[in-house]
């Protein structure tokens, strides 16, 4: 009698997954722990949402010039605190109804007695046109070109989907190449931050002895110093003068300083635990050296807990970025990021005369919830061997 | 065995208060100029020039003409005769400004502390208990918002409720007249009445973030061998959460003292700039912009105290709590 | 409110499970467990119930408490309890939170549960947790309670019981941990005991002293215990009633000396050969030859653990693993290292591997002093010295194809590569015994006998002529056990290999090998012939430990004499 027919209770956790998702016996013995991973990740319905919408905000910020109808920085004094516009799409005309996208276009009348300004629709439409052609911009630095998402149909025309800013902005082209600023900030501050958590946490966990102990005295210290005076030390120290470029990169790196202590613990702890793990004492039985020990056999296990822990860490520099920027400690106009716009909210009046401001926070709020919700997912789904 | 742990642990914060202290100290010097260049840079602005030997004069008094060591080291021999030194912006002790602002602050922050957990607690047991329920999802949606709104954020909106619907500035801690009265029964009673925006918006996140750790834990905790000894013994259910697994899941609770309390303190900054709360953090960051050293340099060392001095709390309640923790 | 009073019909079962099912209810539907279950529970019996992991014994005596673990559910039959001097109850009617059921839990009927250190609260002292179990059943103040406690614990013979009611679980050993847990089970006399693999984590001198707690309780107190186990020798010393239990059914009831002599269903059948054929050597052996030589002398071997804490890296606390250890082992020969958990013989085997450096003595490999041995000579001497580890699931990269592990060390020796590192990955794979088409699989794909056999094969790869096996077989169940270690067998006769064979499990050294070290304490106290030291042991610690291993005969109960080994601290 042979156990090679036994059915094998212990492999019930991966064929519990695999089943759920309609797969049979024969991939899940052939699936790699990627497969595994995003089979168990699948089922996470929010985590799905997250990946979507965290998808969709990357694809914002890297065609910010094409999402937005208008250059940002183009001020217009007869927009000033301009209201939003909801678009349309069934026109009906003299001519018959159809499927064209329009908004009312709106006039600006001042009151004579107390000169406070409001808006009113005029009657007339302004239609739009999906991949329409609209103002230049330069693709990336590289090239010259003018298609848009969403564009008049007559050039002259301009709408506000989010409302105009106090010197008539469009702040929906706004909020487009803030979510450039503000998303790429998280995900350079992440690399910054798993580069030292990694290097300093792998050290410490493999070498341990003195290395660890000098290592998590020097994290220790880190941690217990009060972060926020630190980073608005930092930050005030930023000449304001500084172009922007050399603004974002110096904030990238304090916001990196809020998540590599506590990503180059979680390293650590997995490189303690794993460094005697039976799979990996073999491996140095067969003979493998150090280095192939670390890259083959201990890192694929690692790399999945690592980018959950990075994906959690992400959301916490974009709230880092919000809150100095908000301070005006952060990126200065005329660099634009969510926190910059946000600015703009602090005064009261501004915000009871125009509350489509808030709207930069909004997509913070949900920039956020979409990184925690991919985080949890991958972070329950990041070991698809536990028993 | 106790107190001699204690002892050790206070020991250890000398050393690093000592550390806390350079990089304090260098934080503040790393922008580019010193007080004096701010200052001027200020005079500036309303058109007031200062001419080179006033200049050269001030920089004597205020002894940034030295070598930054020995600016240090003075500051130091002044800190450890418990002299924090002059605010250069305000003409006044370091000491008195920070104490005029940290009795509401400390107040706002213990209150906050307590509504945290007095809101967390609950919640993130019956989320657990309730697993799946739709109250566990309701709480578990707010905790998650919670956690991802900026505290500022739901600041503006609080105001911008208070002042488009009820047509009040919830600003500040105390109505106008009461603001330079002297304490009095109203008073207090006006300060209540302020009091809790604060305190929801600041506990908001701290909240959130609470209710997830104890839904964790508690959840971990519930599926634990002794739980079914304790169900076996005849408990009642609530009894047997109560006394043992959500005992067992408090721990984490407790350890939240260390980063709660100086987190209160400095993270309320953007808060209370936005709220105009007469506390600790909006004269921090103003010192830290004007590089008003020994103003900013004194708020750095007290929260670091804080810091150290919070998680030492949160050490010696988790001793108490599970005999398990040795103190070594 | 006691109904009226009626004699108790002694004959009557205490418990009487009747055509019970539980399903548990997951999202593809309903999931049965239990398929019309039904055995009785009598006074002053013991009935075993067993079989192995999965086959519902667990949820079945959760279900007589009421306690059916979500998300599950009680889909038929009932369960029936005829206290002593009352009316019968049906426990399955009850409410499964009510105060009918809760005044049943603990009162009339007790639990234990497998894991001592778990099952007790970690932030409560031993004491509180019995007088609240007590004073929940009882209406005594706190300080009777307490006394009773105390008196609890002397009666679970725990040293000390006054000052140890008010200690906390992490402070006891084990074995003590399972008295005080039995203790608060039996604190309010319980008309039935249940024990949920009670003695399962425990080694087995302590477990020997347990069934014999258990059996001198009963007969003191009178009480039906159901006993849960997967282990068919201490179903031999303790049960009265054997109910086998295979995947949710019960496919045999009978008296223990019935179930033993003549079994009827094949799967208990299964359980017992499995057992039997471990009580005597291997009829395959192959014995060294009578002039082999020394292939490995181990000479004073020593490795102490120290504690280091803080900044300074100071020792706190050392623990003597391995306190100068010497052996020879002769080529071809199967050296067994026997010992319980801490005695320091899995330390020996990993400073002989050099996993951990011995601060002291010489491993002589033919010439070669290993503990000495520099990186090099160590990479050289490795392909030689191989080991199989005990846990199958953790000696196994997840993340790689079982061709990747095969190979790996071929390719990091340089000794195969393309396509002749395929065909020799699938021709060991042919050898212990696996298919090589599944060579592109992951080790998820595989049973924990599978696994094992791919350890073998990674193990034999570089043709090694010593392999250290740590506990290869106590992962697994008893029925792959024998398989295992056949395979190993015939590689040995195959390829003449030496072995070291570490294992807590004196049947299974017996079963393979031919000279037996007993260990304790970091230190051997015993060496020679398998079969000489299980007949004649001259060491106290090896006659309680060979005392203390039960033997899968109830005909043998009784007539052995138990040894107790209480080592001069």
């Amino acid at each position: 009698m042979s156990d090679t027919t036994d059915t094998s209770p212990e492999a019930g956790r991966e064929a519990e997954i695999a089943a759920s998702v309609g797969h049979r016996h024969e991939d899940v013995a052939i699936a790699s722990q990627w497969q595994l991973i995003w089979w168990a990740f699948r089922r996470h319905k929010l985590a799905m949402v997250g990946l979507w919408v965290i998808g969709l905000f990357y694809l914002v910020a890297l065609f910010c010039e094409f999402f937005a109808p208008d250059d940002p920085t183009q001020q217009n004094r007869r927009a000033v605190f301009h209201p939003p516009q909801m678009i349309h799409f069934i026109d009906n005309r003299e001519d018959g109804w159809g499927i064209r996208p329009f908004v009312w276009e709106m006039d600006r009348h001042r009151d004579p007695d107390t000169l406070a300004i409001t808006y009113e629709k005029s009657g007339e439409k302004i239609y739009l046109r999906f991949f329409g052609r609209g103002e230049e911009y330069r693709m990336w630095g590289l090239f010259d070109w003018d298609l848009h998402f969403l564009a008049t149909v007559e050039p002259r025309d301009q709408f506000f989907l989010f409302g105009a800013d106090r010197l008539g902005r469009d702040m929906f082209s706004r909020v487009m190449y803030g979510t450039r600023v503000s998303m790429s900030i998280g995900l350079v501050g992440v690399a910054i931050a798993m580069v030292l958590g990694i290097a300093l946490g792998g050290a410490s966990g493999y070498y341990g002895g003195r290395t660890d102990a000098i290592i998590q005295r020097l994290i220790e210290f880190v941690l217990s110093l009060p972060t926020i005076p630190i980073w608005l030390a930092l930050a005030a120290a930023l000449p304001p003068s500084w172009p922007v470029y050399q603004q974002y990169f110096v904030i990238t790196l304090i916001v990196s300083l809020v998540g590599w202590t506590e990503l180059g613990r979680v390293v650590r702890g997995r490189f303690l635990a794993m460094k005697n793990d039976d799979f990996v004492i073999a491996a140095r039985l067969d003979g493998a050296s150090e280095g192939r020990i670390i890259f083959r056999h201990m890192l694929p296990s690692l790399t999945s807990h690592i980018i959950a822990s990075l994906t959690l860490a992400i959301p916490l520099m974009i709230l880092a970025e919000t809150a100095l920027s908000f301070l005006g400690l952060g990126l200065q106009p005329p660099a634009i990021s969510w926190g910059v716009l946000l600015k703009e909210a602090q005064n009261i009046r501004s915000i009871s005369q125009a509350p489509w401001l808030f709207i930069p926070g909004g997509f913070v709020v949900v920039a956020v919830l979409a990184f925690n919700f991919l985080g949890d997912g991958m972070r329950d789904a990041a070991d698809p061997y536990a028993h | 065995m106790l107190l001699r742990y204690i002892l050790k642990r206070i020991l250890w914060m000398v050393p690093f208060l000592f550390a806390v202290s350079i990089v304090a100290f260098l934080l503040i010097q790393a922008p580019p100029g010193d007080y004096l260049t701010t200052y001027i840079a200020k005079l500036g602005e309303s058109n007031e020039v200062l001419d080179q030997a006033s200049i050269e004069n001030l920089r004597a008094r205020f002894g940034l003409d030295r070598p930054l060591y020995v600016q240090y080291f003075k500051w130091v021999a002044n800190l450890l005769q418990g002299d924090f030194g002059m605010s250069f912006e305000w003409r006044q002790p370091v000491s008195d400004l920070i104490w005029q602002r940290m009795g509401l602050t400390v107040m706002l922050s213990f209150s906050t502390l307590l509504f945290t957990w007095a809101v967390a607690f609950p919640i993130g047991v019956y989320s657990a208990v309730r697993k799946y329920s739709i109250g566990d999802y309701v709480a578990t949606t707010l905790g998650f918002i919670g956690l991802a709104t900026p505290n500022f954020l739901l600041a503006l909106i609080m105001m911008y409720v208070g002042v488009v619907y009820f047509g009040s500035d919830v600003g500040g801690l105390f109505s106008n007249e009461y603001k330079n009265a002297p304490w009095s029964l109203a008073k207090f009673w006006d300060l209540l009445k302020h009091l809790w925006l604060p305190i929801v918006v600041l506990g908001t996140s701290a909240t959130a973030s609470l209710i997830r750790i104890m839904r964790a834990n508690l959840l971990d905790e519930l599926n634990k061998p002794y739980v079914d000894t304790a169900r076996a013994k005849g408990l009642s259910e609530f009894w047997l959460i109560m006394k043992y697994p959500v005992r067992v899941a408090l721990n984490p609770f407790v350890s939240t003292i260390g980063w709660v309390l100086p987190n209160l303190v400095s993270g309320a900054v953007v808060t209370a700039i936005v709220l105009s709360l007469p506390t600790a953090g909006p004269l921090m960051l103003q010192a830290l912009l004007a590089q008003d050293m020994y103003l900013a340099g004194a708020f750095v060392l007290l929260l670091s105290s804080l810091t150290v001095v919070g998680m030492l709390l949160s050490d010696i309640l988790l001793v108490l709590l599970d005999p398990r923790v040795k103190y070594e | 409110m006691p109904p009226t009073r009626m004699r108790t019909d002694m004959s009557k079962p205490v418990i009487s499970i009747k055509n019970l099912n539980v399903g548990f209810n997951i999202r593809q539907g309903m999931l049965d467990v239990l398929h019309g279950v039904s055995f009785d529970l009598h006074r002053g019996k013991t009935t075993c119930v067993v079989g192995e992991s999965g086959s519902g014994k667990s949820v079945t005596a959760r279900t007589i408490l009421n306690m059916v673990p979500p998300p599950g559910v009680i889909n038929g039959g009932r369960i029936l309890f005829n206290p002593e001097g009352q009316e019968t109850i049906e426990l399955t009617a009850l409410n499964s939170r009510g105060k009918a059921i809760r005044a049943i839990r603990g009162g009339r009927i007790g639990m234990i549960f497998q894991e001592p250190m778990s099952s007790l609260s970690p932030v409560h002292t031993i004491g509180s947790q019995i007088v609240e179990a007590i004073r929940l059943h009882r209406d005594v103040p706190k300080k009777e309670a307490k006394a009773m406690a105390v008196d609890a614990l002397r009666q679970v013979e725990i040293p000390n019981p006054e000052k140890a009611v008010d200690r906390y679980a992490f402070e006891f050993s084990g074995g003590m941990r399972q008295r005080a847990m039995i203790a608060m089970a039996l604190a309010c006399r319980p008309e039935v005991l249940i024990a949920d693999e009670p003695t399962t984590a425990l080694d087995v001198t302590t477990q020997a002293e347990i069934l014999d707690l258990m059996r001198n309780l009963q007969v003191e107190m009178g009480m039906a215990i159901m006993f849960i186990t997967h282990d068919m020798g201490v179903v031999a010393e303790i049960a009265d009633e054997v109910v086998v239990m295979e995947k949710g059914h019960v496919v045999e009831t009978g008296d223990v000396s019935q179930v033993f002599n003549a079994p009827e269903h094949p799967y208990t059948r299964k359980l017992l050969g499995a057992v039997k054929r471990l009580e005597e050597p291997a009829t395959a052996k192959v014995r060294p030859a009578a002039d082999a030589p020394e292939i490995l002398k181990v000479r004073d071997l020593q490795l102490h653990f120290e504690k280091r804490e803080g900044f300074m890296q100071r020792v706190t606390d050392v623990t003597k693993a391995v306190d100068g250890i010497s052996f020879d082992l002769r080529k071809g020969e199967a050296l067994g290292i026997v010992g319980e958990s801490g005695s320091g013989k899995t330390t020996v085997g990993r400073c002989i591997a050099r996993v951990y450096d011995p601060q002291a003595g010489t491993v002589d490999y033919e010439g070669l002093d290993l503990v000495s041995a520099g990186t090099d000579q160590l990479r050289k001497s490795r392909r030689q010295i191989r080991m199989i580890f005990q846990d199958p699931f953790a000696s196994l990269n997840p993340r790689m194809t079982v061709k990747q592990i095969i190979a790996e060390p071929l390719i990091v020796n340089g000794i195969a590569s393309g396509k002749d590192l395929d065909e020799r990955v699938a021709q060991l794979l042919t050898e212990v015994g696996l298919d090589p088409g599944m060579m592109e699989r992951y080790p998820h794909a595989f049973s924990g006998g599978q696994r094992q056999r791919i350890v073998v094969a990674r193990a034999i790869a570089l043709e090694p002529r010593l392999v250290i096996a740590d506990e290869p077989t106590s992962a697994l169940d008893v029925s792959i056990r024998t398989q295992v270690l056949d395979l190993l067998l015939k590689l040995q006769a195959e390829m003449g290999l030496s072995f070291i064979f570490i294992s807590h499990d004196m049947a299974v050294i017996r079963y393979f090998c031919d000279r037996v070290a007993v260990m304790y304490r970091g230190q051997i106290v015993e060496i020679g012939e398998t079969e000489q030291i299980i007949t004649d042991p001259q060491h106290p610690y090896t006659k309680a430990l060979l005392s203390s291993v039960p033997i899968a005969d109830p005909a043998l109960r009784g007539t052995r004499q138990r040894h107790r080994y209480v080592a001069e601290a």
